[in-house]
């Protein structure tokens, strides 16, 4: 489908490490990392995002969290939330 | 069991204090002895005394006679005395002989009286408690849940959402009239709930995200690209009075449409990032297929949209109003209308031989207003010589022939008595801002023709515009009477339309493959050359010559094909033959704005604009009014 094309793509791209996607529940559905690795992702940033949305709603109810950037020494999280779901990619941004 | 078992020593027990008790039962052996012992201590003191009164109530006379005697006697008297008290004391003498037996002899002394005469004993008998046991049955604990949750601002909000939702919902299904209607919505809604439930894990419907997230790693690796975009203002115009610069941003190519060239560019009136691409071939003898591609800034490295045709695409245009919908002219003659909102990769509505198509490649095509029925209508110029009009009636296009190009003075004698004409090229047209009827045709022969909608056989006016072909006309965004053309007579020129001869002339070196105007300036434009050079003018800065002069594509085997200004921001993509689209921002010094005069307010808005060109176009004109 043009979805599987559109995360073939982003993970083929320049600099990126890993795609996850996660379902509503905090569970990896599909992953490019080991099975470890990819559930501590999972759970976490999980929370996090529901932490985040959670804030921006709270302050204005009808604003909703489009995408979360976390940018550390090693390289940057990037998590988009959907409705049920959850899509997280490592990147090192080239610089 | 079930009853306490004293245990002297616990690991936990400490001793703090300790005390051998000399504590005797009053009924065991050694206590009743000890009593005794006690009681006969106290008797000797009293019975003394209380013998010898009796003693002379006996014998009174023989008082001080013998003391053995009165002692023998005292001891009769005792014994006397002993046996006369025997009845009563008999228990107690038992108990002195008893006590005699095991000690020496205790003196032999009557025994108190016990006060009670009865003896009496206190004599208590209870029941026997029975030792409490606990017993107790506890039923199976309910299962217990922890749930919590926080009431944030938004969980309100989203509750009086949904329940506005249920509202308007029972709202539409009462008004809803035929109950079958009704019946049907419930089956679509029951079977909308089974496909969602079958689609549990389904990875199509992450699209969304997947989209933001492909253009966050691409803002990523483009970040210093667009940084510039965002930021970027070259200061060293400052220095360079009258030139400026184009800065290359991004490049945006796509591995189908390499070997094919763009042939239209057009940005989408609604989504300013959002821009067209159409792809065929200008070579007549490689005739190919043809793409029409619609990028983003946002997203360098691929396509949000892409539909493929069998013959190449020579232009296109975005509906204003329904910038959803992309008229397309065909190399085949052909027209059709793309509509994005559906997912199919064909057309919509498409021409055909039947309909009316063109029998040359259309050259260009251009949304008009609604007609009186609110059809969907646009304008095709072809090199067949026609300009049609086609309307969107019932999900078909319907074309009618607006004009017939026909070439002044050719009109030929034919075959029985019919009268050929030969009909112009058409190459480009531009419909005026503000008058509706009025628009300009460039043809083939270097003629531009002004025409009405109005009159189908006749032009208003012919300008003898170029020597070759017209590539490209274009009216002036703000001045009401100026339009560009270009060609490849490697000239552009500028016209007044009431005047027949043009008000500037440039010649760029190469043949000029299109011209635009800026939108954010009536004396801004902008011409590419097939020698692959943008050229920027600013009439109101230079009339004579360019303000950049730039090579934008790197190999000398590419010509450029097309350029278009961004509506709002300061960016201008290029279309080349090899199917690069380059975009390119402009520098400060081609952007200019009146300067504001110390004093006074600086006037904005178009009137401005159309200000400062009539006072180029008064210069030039001047002397020709003059002659």
């Amino acid at each position: 489908a043009e979805v599987e094309e559109t995360l073939k793509r982003i993970q083929a791209h320049r600099g990126v490490v890993a795609t996850i996607v996660v379902n509503a529940e905090g569970i990896p559905i599909r992953t490019t990392l080991d099975n470890s690795t990819t559930v501590q992702y999972a759970g976490l940033l999980h929370q996090l995002t529901m932490k985040a949305r959670s804030t921006v709603r709270d302050i204005d109810p009808q604003n909703d969290l489009t995408f979360l950037r976390i940018r550390s020494k090693k390289h940057e999280i990037m998590v988009a939330p959907d409705k049920e779901y959850l899509l997280i990619v490592i990147q090192n941004p080239c610089e | 069991k079930r009853a306490y078992k004293p245990i002297s020593y616990v690991d936990q027990m400490a001793i703090h204090f300790s005390l051998n008790g000399n504590m005797i039962l009053k009924d065991s052996d050694e206590g009743r002895r000890q009593k005794i012992r006690l009681s006969t201590a106290v008797g000797t003191l009293i019975h003394l005394p209380f013998l010898l009164p009796e003693k002379a109530s006996v014998e009174t006379s023989a008082v001080t006679s013998e003391e053995a005697e009165v002692k023998d006697e005292e001891s009769t008297g005792d014994t006397q005395a002993a046996g006369e008290e025997e009845t009563e004391e008999s228990g107690t003498a038992e108990v002195a002989e008893a006590a005699e037996a095991e000690e020496p002899p205790p003196p032999r002394v009557k025994e108190q009286k016990l006060a009670n005469q009865f003896n009496f004993i206190e004599r208590a008998s209870g029941t026997l408690n029975n030792p409490m046991r606990e017993r107790a049955c506890q039923s199976e604990p309910i299962p217990c849940k922890n749930f919590s949750t926080t009431a944030y601002q938004w969980e309100i909000y989203d509750a009086y959402v949904e329940e506005l939702q249920k509202i308007e919902r029972s709202k539409e299904k009462e008004k809803s009239k035929a109950q079958i209607a009704k019946r049907e919505e419930e089956k679509k809604k029951g079977r909308k709930l089974t496909s969602l439930e079958s689609q549990s894990d389904d990875i199509t419907k992450i699209s969304k995200a997947a989209k933001i997230m492909e253009r966050m790693v691409n803002q990523n690796t483009f970040d210093d690209i667009a940084q510039d975009f965002k930021y970027f203002e070259d200061a060293s115009d400052e220095y360079r009075d009258q030139q400026g610069t184009l800065l290359p941003l991004w490049k945006f190519q796509y591995d189908k449409t390499k070997r094919l060239a763009v042939t239209a560019i057009s940005w989408n009136p609604k989504y300013k990032d959002l821009f067209a691409v159409g792809y065929g071939s200008y070579d007549f003898m490689k005739q190919g297929q043809g793409m029409l591609l619609l990028y983003t800034m946002k997203n360098p490295s691929f396509p949000e949209y892409v539909f493929s045709s069998e013959s190449g695409i020579m232009c296109l245009d975005f509906h204003y109003d329904h910038p959803y919908l992309v008229a397309v002219g065909f190399y085949d003659g052909n027209v059709a209308i793309y509509n994005l909102k559906k997912a199919t990769s064909q057309p919509s509505y498409k021409s055909s031989a039947k309909s009316g198509k063109h029998t040359e490649p259309v050259w260009q095509v251009k949304w008009q207003k609604d007609d009186m029925d609110n059809n969907l209508n646009f304008f095709s110029v072809s090199s067949d010589g026609r300009i049609v009009s086609w309307t969107l009636v019932k999900n078909e296009l319907v074309h009618t022939d607006v004009i017939k190009l026909s070439v002044e003075g050719t009109t030929m004698q034919g075959p029985e008595g019919l009268q050929l004409q030969t009909l112009g090229c058409g190459t480009s047209f531009d419909f005026h801002k503000k008058i509706d009827y009025l628009f300009l045709v460039g043809t083939e022969e270097g003629k531009i023709y002004k025409c009405s909608k109005c009159y189908s056989s006749q032009f208003l006016d012919v300008f003898e515009a170029h020597h070759m072909a017209v590539d490209s006309v274009s009216w002036n965004p703000y001045h009401l009477k100026v339009f560009i053309s270009c060609s490849s007579d490697w000239t552009v020129k500028i016209w007044d339309h009431t005047i027949k001869t043009p008000m500037f002339i440039y010649d760029l070196n190469s043949a000029v493959g299109d011209v635009a105007w800026s939108p954010y300036s009536s004396t801004v434009f902008a011409a590419v050359t097939t020698d692959g050079k943008a050229h920027v003018f600013d009439l109101s800065i230079n009339k004579y010559e360019a303000l950049c002069t730039q090579l934008v594509v790197a190999k000398k085997k590419n010509k450029i094909t097309h350029i278009q200004f961004n509506p709002v921001y300061p960016v201008v993509i290029i279309g080349d033959e090899r199917g690069h689209v380059t975009s390119l921002k402009l520098s400060p010094n081609l952007r200019r704005m009146p300067k504001e005069k110390k004093g006074q307010e600086v006037k904005k808005g178009p009137e401005v604009e159309i200000a400062k060109l009539d006072k180029l176009l008064n210069l030039v004109r001047e002397p020709e009014s003059k002659a």
